[in-house]
């Protein structure tokens, strides 16, 4: 396919992004670089200088609410993507209402009892959907303990090993790798693969 | 019994495991945990009631902060 045949495809097709952090950010620029027709974006967090090391912002977004922060940047890179910000905190209710319609999403949480939340409830009340999540990318090295597992609808990218802690922090390039496999999976989920198969 | 643990084959002594039994045999001691089995979701409430079979696909997930 050539790269206007998959913008093509993907121009009618809608992805649920839980969480603007490290793997949101991340993860919804190279799916609007990519073509995606709608993006729909949530978090209720604010840009902080914390954050710059890793996510998607910059300097002069530091204060502003992530969803109008990233559907700006989104906007910048690609100007065509429908981007849909909800200033939200999700929880087991607003999660199948906001990402109804949604043909994939991908989880995109910082703490791991709001990943077991989201999977739950994706589980439970839209099985059918694809779920795409991050799981264990902290600190720096060691590319090669990275992957990608598929379990039924849910897929797991990550080392699945590495949680963060004090010593042990989220890091640009190994957050981005994990942010940037979850886009690839989206993007296999969408378009199929002509490379390998699951 | 022979499962698929993981996508891996795995061997276990005996039939019709726990889910519990099957956590402490492979020492999964982390507290947030995602269980399925054949596609459904197991809840924390049945890990004990719940049984492994013979060819039941299973997958563990051990779920991290971080993101």
């Amino acid at each position: 396919m050539t790269f206007e045949q998959i913008t093509k495809k993907l121009k009618s097709r809608i992805v649920g992004i839980a969480g603007c952090g490290g793997l949101g950010s991340n993860c919804a620029i190279a799916l609007a670089r990519v073509g995606i027709g709608t993006l729909v974006i949530a978090d209720f967090d604010i840009v902080s200088p914390g954050n710059l090391n890793r996510q998607y912002y910059f300097l002069d977004q530091v204060g502003m609410k992530k969803t109008l922060a990233l559907r700006e940047n989104i906007l910048r890179t690609n100007s065509h993507v429908n981007v849909i910000g909800h200033d939200i905190k999700l929880d087991r209710k607003n999660i199948p209402v906001i990402f109804a319609g949604c043909d994939v999403i991908v989880e995109a949480f910082d703490h791991a009892e709001q990943k077991q939340m989201i999977i739950e409830t994706i589980l439970d009340s839209m099985p059918r959907v694809p779920l795409v999540v991050g799981l264990g990318m902290a600190g720096w090295g060691m590319n090669e303990s990275i992957h990608c597992r598929k379990a039924g609808n849910l897929y797991i990218c990550g080392d699945e090993i590495s949680e963060i802690g004090p010593d042990l922090p989220p890091m640009a390039p190994r957050v981005g790798i994990v942010a940037n496999m979850q886009a690839n999976v989206v993007m296999e989920i969408l378009l199929g693969s002509e490379v390998a198969k699951w | 019994m022979k499962i698929r643990l993981n996508n891996n084959t795995e061997e276990f002594d005996g039939d019709g495991l726990s889910v519990n039994d099957l956590l402490r045999l492979k020492n999964f001691t982390f507290k947030m945990l995602v269980i399925k089995i054949n596609g459904t979701l197991i809840k924390k409430s049945e890990y004990e009631t719940t049984r492994i079979r013979e060819g039941d696909e299973v997958h563990v997930l051990h779920l991290i902060s971080g993101g």
